[in-house]
């Protein structure tokens, strides 16, 4: 179990023992975050900056903390504000950031490939928050170790993915991830929005969800964009819903145990029902809540901080209080 | 028309000669060593000229000979996009490439719409004194899609052939015009098939790769249904249609049917659409981006199989320079196109000579005989008296593409580092040598 690589730019080019070993020292910090004192000071005195081209309350509130969480000085970048509107490329302003004494550089940017371009160019560490339609690691790592906290596991699970798979990240990240640890990915969908070449990655292709209502252990609905609706990949939302949204007829026909997952924010009654986005099948906060020990674990990997012997006990060193080991994978 | 095509003729009565190259000249069936004499920029004899006294001498042991390539598609960007190009850097390209002639297409700005235009195209070319320059004037005033440019004009002032290149002509009325208007010069329209409506938006193929990289696809379909459109109107009006850069397996599979019913039809493709495929744009290195995108290995397979059985009348380069600022923009924000003049003859030495898939005579055809005739232009052949535009190969020399050491400005190729075996020696332009390599000789 190691890491050595300087970024995190997707969860495809991960293998399983590296997937693992993210799970199992965010499952350290996951106890930090428990603390009252939550700090651990792992990354003091390095620079971490959100660069965001994209707004996103969750995933850049979510980095923050986790890297306040260990002892990092925090920089947000204002896109808006700054000489990207002067019309600076992504490039030079990375470039300067790094310059100026950034360790590692968060980006979240509408391109696809960005976060991989940036990190060619960098000695800096790059995380991907998100990169068009290409990869959102650290949120297909969260639905990783939200499963995993679940089911006690990943290898076996049968997963749908409903919705926009051809325009989202999430699908990508959580397709290969759950791939690479076993699960069987199903993606449901319509077929404007879920193109058949995804079969050449070995998951299935359905068009009817009811089908797997009683099949799957877990349903991860994406959020649909209204754009696309206005591009004309799909007729109307209302359709759209009664054909791929859950609601609490559907739910009702879940096997025991299957849960209901959304990277949020939720389109209430287009997506999910709000009876069962909040009911007892979703772990929609539970996704929220691991965010932070997550992007932790992943702020302190591509630091520099490979875990050392076995077990992922070394994450939380020089803490305040002795870090409980979790062993479940190694 | 020849004299207006911008290339400076060899002094009158001054004499080069080509000594004892492997001379292959497809138009006279030779394909033999012996010697070429050219007297006043002219071809006068090819044969065993023997120890005539030249003012220039060209020892061509071990190499080839062939007619001028000529490249009927570039972007020279002059005027309007200098940053990127200029028709002497461009020319001179062309020349280091070992191609004589090239046919610029008109996406300039202003656009090639105008007699004024054409005129400053062929003046710069003269200056610029490398490769002769053929301009293409545009189908549809100021390339907009909407009406016909004035080609009886521009065909006067020298344009040898009409194209919205980089856009499509929108509508099958106005193609059908095109092709009816055209005819009476007997020039050929040069069609970029893309159909917006599917193909608008997209950064690479779409299929299999594009999905994984969450890049927005190119469909093979918006091409093919241009590819058939504009075949069915060609039928139907009589008039001369060229597909530019042809990449799907369906567009060759419609031009080998509308061969075989005698439309009046010629196609090409481009050495990158014949040898890459959309596997490498992985990397996300927009100098693997341009328009039609790279396609599937299928697609590579049937653009082969066509180039080979003569579906796919010439290799162009599809040359499109771009300042390297923009190529290193994220691959989604990217412009389209990749450079080609100087890596040409490389690849087709390597990828079709070297791989035993075409000999010289074949590859002649493409890329000197099959241009001059699409385009109605001299050259193609080193029949006596025809203008002594020639390229001299040494096709074992083997070089590394580097980017850096390109006379063109554009830097974006898809072949950097790629090892390559052939090489131009030496290029006349009407007798006159405007490039030559020294190295190793």
């Amino acid at each position: 179990m190691t890491w050595n690589a300087k970024d995190l730019l997707g969860i495809e080019e991960l293998t399983a023992g590296e997937i693992g070993t993210i799970l199992d020292t965010a499952e350290s910090f996951s106890e930090v975050t428990l603390r009252s004192v939550k700090k651990v000071p792992a990354l003091r005195g390095k620079i971490v900056v959100n660069l965001f081209y994209e707004p996103s309350t969750r995933t850049q509130h979510s980095f923050s903390l986790a890297a306040k969480s260990l002892s990092a000085e925090v920089q947000p970048f204002s896109v808006a504000s700054s000489s990207t509107t002067k019309g600076e490329t992504l490039l030079d302003t990375a470039r300067n950031l790094q310059a100026t004494g950034a360790d590692i550089i968060i980006l979240r940017h509408p391109a696809s490939g960005s976060a991989r371009h940036l990190a060619r160019a960098l000695t800096a560490s790059v995380i991907n928050a998100g990169d068009g339609a290409h990869e959102h690691p650290t949120q297909a790592l969260v639905d990783l170790f939200t499963l995993r906290r679940r089911f006690g596991r990943i290898a076996g699970l049968r997963v749908a993915i409903v919705g926009d798979v051809l325009h989202s990240r999430v699908a990508r990240s959580n397709l290969w991830g759950l791939l690479r640890l076993g699960a069987q990915v199903v993606l449901v969908g319509p077929s404007t929005l879920v193109p058949r070449e995804f079969e050449n990655l070995g998951v299935e292709i359905h068009h009817d969800i009811d089908r797997e209502l009683e099949r799957c252990d877990a349903f991860n609905f994406l959020r649909i964009q209204t754009e696309r609706q206005a591009a004309g990949l799909f007729p109307s939302l209302r359709e759209y819903t009664a054909m791929f949204g859950m609601n609490a007829t559907r739910a009702r026909r879940l096997k025991p145990g299957a849960v209901i997952m959304h990277p949020g924010p939720v389109n209430r009654g287009v997506e999910l029902t709000a009876e069962v986005a909040d009911g007892p099948r979703s772990v929609i906060l539970e996704q929220a809540a691991h965010g932070l020990a997550v992007r932790m674990a992943v702020l302190f990997l591509v630091s520099g901080h490979a875990p050392q012997g076995q077990g992922s006990d070394s994450a939380v060193q020089g803490a305040s209080s002795p870090a409980t080991t979790h062993n479940e994978r190694s | 028309m020849s004299d207006r095509a911008g290339f400076a003729r060899g002094e009158k009565g001054s004499r080069l000669l080509i000594r004892a190259g492997r001379v292959v000249d497809p138009a006279q069936g030779l394909d033999r060593v012996c010697d070429v004499l050219v007297e006043g920029g002219r071809i006068a004899r090819v044969g065993e000229v023997g120890d005539v006294p030249a003012e220039v001498r060209i020892d061509a042991r071990g190499l080839v000979v062939t007619p001028g390539w000529i490249d009927m598609h570039v972007h020279l960007r002059e005027p309007g996009f200098e940053e990127k190009e200029t028709i002497r850097t461009g020319a001179a390209a062309a020349a280091a490439g070992g191609i004589t002639a090239v046919a610029c297409m008109p996406n300039t700005s202003p656009p090639i719409d105008t007699e004024a235009t054409v005129e400053y195209v062929l003046l710069q070319a003269e200056r610029a004194g490398f490769a002769r320059v053929y301009p293409v004037g545009t189908i549809t005033r100021g390339r907009a899609g909407e009406t016909l440019s004035e080609m009886g004009r521009l065909r006067r002032a020298g344009a040898v052939a009409f194209s919205d290149d980089g856009a499509p002509v929108p509508t099958a009325g106005l193609m059908r015009r095109a092709l009816e208007y055209a005819r009476m010069f007997d020039a050929p329209i040069i069609s970029h098939c893309e159909d917006k409506t599917l193909c608008e938006g997209g950064a690479m193929h779409e299929g299999g790769v594009s999905m994984r990289l969450g890049l927005p696809g190119i469909p093979s379909s918006g091409e093919d249904v241009m590819v058939q459109r504009d075949i069915d109107l060609a039928r139907v009006t009589g008039g001369r249609l060229h597909i530019a850069h042809v990449s799907t397996a369906g567009a060759v599979e419609a031009l080998r049917r509308a061969k075989a019913l005698g439309v009046r039809v010629t196609a090409e493709a481009t050495p990158h659409h014949l040898t890459l495929t959309d596997a490498c744009v992985e990397g996300y290195d927009a100098n693997f981006k341009m328009y039609p995108p790279l396609r599937a290995p299928a697609d590579i397979a049937a653009l082969r199989e066509g180039l080979l059985d003569g579906t796919i009348d010439a290799v162009a380069t599809d040359h499109a320079p771009h300042t390297i600022q923009e190529k290193e923009a994220q691959f989604a924000d990217a412009p389209v196109g990749v450079v080609g003049l100087e890596t040409l003859l490389g690849i087709v030495c390597e990828e079709f000579l070297h791989a035993g898939l075409l000999d010289w005579t074949g590859i002649v055809r493409r890329v000197s005989c099959a241009p001059a005739r699409i385009l109605g232009v001299p050259g193609g052949t080193l029949a006596s008296g025809s203008p002594a535009d020639v390229t001299v190969i040494d096709p074992e020399a083997a070089w590394v593409v580097d980017p850096a050491a390109f006379r063109s400005m554009g830097r974006n190729t898809p072949f950097a580092g790629r090892r390559l075996r052939g090489r131009a020696v030496v290029t006349l332009v009407g007798g006159r040598v405007v490039y030559r390599d020294d190295r190793g000789r």
